[in-house]
């Protein structure tokens, strides 16, 4: 270990690291009601659920402060929750009722809250590339010392709008994190079909500093974050984090069938072998942070505080008919 | 078109057996997209077609949509007769270079000299619950090119009949299904081989009062709301252009002028849109013999929302029509 990612795990307080395994477990926790909400048929439309990449998200956006910007995907709950935002109000999103973060008229693919930098999640792969890199912009040209992330599978490294926006965010050193989430597929193709090359040489041919991290292990996550962030903060421009992971169930909640493009086996291996709250929480216990009675009623408090949200969303109503021609314009 | 059986097909099995007859006919032939081989895409419209043509015919691409249509542009020119699937049509921006300064101009500047035989097949429509990036009909933008050709088919018979023809074309052509008819909608469908040429309308209901000129999924409400309107003595007539560009201009006047009244209904957006110009051709070929404005009926302008009761707004149904022609009717 160099002196230097020593330093970097140190950061990883006490505090830092339960905080981290809830955060965690929240995303888990929502998603889980999420499926749920769509097998009772209650959810409209579909969602893109995280689970298995739980680390990534919480191990960024640790690393920031609340003002920072962050761009998400269609995959997007886990950003938003890691960047604070609150189940009640996700749900009723994804639900399409008014009391939701963009009054229902986003839905799961289109959160966004400004109150957390969330700058909203998007639908179109790769799409926020260039808001992302634009917030970046901004912080330089105002002078306000905020960093943006931009999160996206490793299917918008096909954009050709991402290498645009890394030659340019480059040339004006723009303190912008470019957190490409590995998990292998592009829907329903392997990412090694779509992918020519090594990734991170995409980012460093522009002389992007690249690095590869764990992205089931959310210290590991943070640390990597924490340097690069820290370092784009102070003006030393942009990053590009490559983190491999895994999403546990379909593309979205319809994709049940999945055996057709990857194994039962090669899920179960991740699930119990690479499962990032898992290997948090056995962290923890080595550590003496916790005990395995305090991580047990974590979860059920979580689990409770997810079902409340929901029942929340349920009971809440839509949003009155007239506001359908409400923000078009600003 | 030879005889009708009693076969039925779904939209989406049009389609493909549309494709699958190209490809057997013509080498050339082949498919570029995102998850259309093992997968048959997202929609379930291309599965099989792997299977009988492999991925030397079959090909998914990165998330890459200039790129691959610029592709398949390039490809058209030198030998090739792609046809390209952009998954949801909200993704035709990412190819609009390709298509508008590329592909409808080639022919044109080069004098005749080349030529770009492809098709870009993608969707239309809302109601999937699928918010404002996933749900917009943006046909007209493309109808608004010299140098491509628009085709819109509202049935499984019509869908095959006239990508067929759209794959023999020697032009570039995007081709556009309502997401929602790929596997709710069936019809009947002629076993034998058969083309529809491009640039043909066709009465879908016969009738004298009021002509509903309808386009891709509004062709169902138009027919419902023709249901609704006898019930109450209105007798009207579905005409369906089934291509935007070209256009049967004279089927459409013809229509309005027997029946002195003509209701344009169409999913995208009427501004600035296909309604516009299609009740501008019907205004200006028909004025003398229609009883009333040609009105237009298309999305609400806005970007389509999530919520469900909001969405729901937003597209035009069998009742806002049956409203707006009675209305039409009783004024005169
Ligand atoms: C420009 C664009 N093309 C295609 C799609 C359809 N689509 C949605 S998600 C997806 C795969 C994305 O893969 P990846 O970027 O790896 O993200 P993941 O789903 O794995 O999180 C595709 C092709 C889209 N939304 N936007
Ligand atoms: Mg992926």
């Amino acid at each position: 270990m160099t002196p230097q990612t020593e330093e970097a795990v140190n950061m990883f307080s006490k505090e830092l690291a339960l905080h981290a395994y809830r955060q965690m477990l929240r995303i888990r926790m929502f998603e889980e009601q999420v499926n749920e909400l769509y097998t009772r048929a209650l959810m409209p439309g579909l969602a893109h659920l995280y689970s298995g990449e739980e680390a990534i998200a919480v191990g960024i956006c640790e690393a920031l402060k609340k003002e920072d910007y962050v761009t998400s995907t269609h995959r997007g709950h886990g950003h938003c929750l890691a960047k604070g935002a609150t189940p009640n109000l996700m749900f009723a999103e994804l639900l399409g009722k008014e009391a939701g973060y963009c009054h229902g008229k986003g839905g799961s693919m289109h959160i966004a809250d400004p109150a957390t930098g969330n700058l909203g999640a998007n639908a179109i792969v790769g799409g926020s590339m260039g808001i992302a890199t634009g917030a970046a912009f901004s912080s330089k040209y105002l002078n306000n010392g905020l960093v943006a992330v931009c999160f996206f599978g490793e299917g918008a490294l096909g954009q050709g709008l991402l290498y645009e926006v890394l030659n340019i965010a480059q040339l004006w050193k723009l303190p912008v994190i470019y957190v490409c989430e590995n998990n292998l597929y592009n829907e329903y193709t392997h990412y090694s079909e779509t992918t020519a090359g090594d990734i991170c040489a995409r980012a460093t041919a522009f002389g992007v500093k690249a690095e590869t991290v764990d992205g089931q292990d959310v210290q590991a996550v943070y640390s990597k974050a924490k340097q690069l962030i820290d370092d784009a903060r102070a003006g030393g421009g942009p990053a590009f984090l490559l983190c491999n992971t895994y999403r546990y169930t379909g593309h979205h909640v319809g994709d049940i069938n999945r055996e057709y493009y990857r194994t039962k086996q090669e899920e179960q291996e991740w699930k119990t072998g690479r499962d990032p709250i898992q290997l948090h929480g056995e962290r923890l216990l080595h550590e003496g942070f916790t005990d395995k009675a305090t991580l047990d009623a974590l979860e059920s408090e979580v689990r409770e505080e997810m079902k409340a949200a929901v029942e929340f969303a349920i009971a809440t109503p839509y949003p009155a008919l007239e506001e359908v021609e409400m923000h078009v314009y600003a | 078109m030879p005889d009708t059986t009693d076969r039925e097909l779904t939209f989406a099995q049009a389609v493909r057996e549309a494709l699958a007859e190209e490809m057997r006919h013509d080498s050339r032939v082949c498919i570029l997209g995102e998850d259309v081989a093992e997968a048959g895409t997202p929609f379930k419209v291309l599965s099989g077609l792997v299977e009988e043509f492999g991925t030397n015919r079959v090909f998914d691409t990165p998330i890459s949509e200039a790129g691959f249509t610029g592709i398949a542009v390039g490809a058209a020119m030198t030998g090739i007769r792609p046809v390209v699937d952009i998954m949801f049509g909200d993704f035709l921006t990412l190819t609009m270079d390709q298509m508008v300064n590329q592909a409808a101009k080639i022919h044109y500047m080069s004098g005749g000299k080349w030529k770009v035989p492809m098709v870009l097949r993608t969707t239309l429509g809302a109601s999937r619950r699928s918010a404002a990036q996933h749900s917009q009909s943006l046909h007209a933008w493309l109808c608004h090119v010299p140098g491509l050709k628009v085709v819109i088919p509202s049935t499984p018979a019509d869908a095959k009949g006239l990508l067929k023809t759209a794959i023999r074309d020697e032009n570039p052509i995007i081709f556009f299904e309502d997401k929602m008819m790929h596997h709710k909608l069936k019809g009947p469908v002629p076993t034998g081989e058969y083309t529809i040429p491009l640039g043909v309308a066709e009465v879908k209901r016969v009738g004298k009062d009021i002509s509903l000129i309808a386009t891709s999924s509004m062709v169902q409400v138009a027919l419902g709301a023709a249901d609704m309107l006898a019930e109450i003595g209105i007798s009207a007539e579905v005409v369906d252009p089934r291509t935007l560009w070209p256009l049967d201009e004279k089927t459409l006047i013809d229509s309005a002028k027997k029946t002195s009244r003509a209701i344009v209904i169409d999913e995208g957006y009427g501004r600035y849109g296909v309604t516009s110009e299609l009740a501008s051709v019907i205004s200006e070929g028909a004025f003398y013999d229609l009883d009333g404005p040609v009105l237009r009926m298309g999305a609400m302008h806005v970007p389509i929302p999530f919520s469900p009761p909001l969405e729901d707004l937003t597209v035009p149904t069998e009742k806002m029509l049956f409203d707006a022609a009675k209305k039409l009717c009783s004024k005169s």
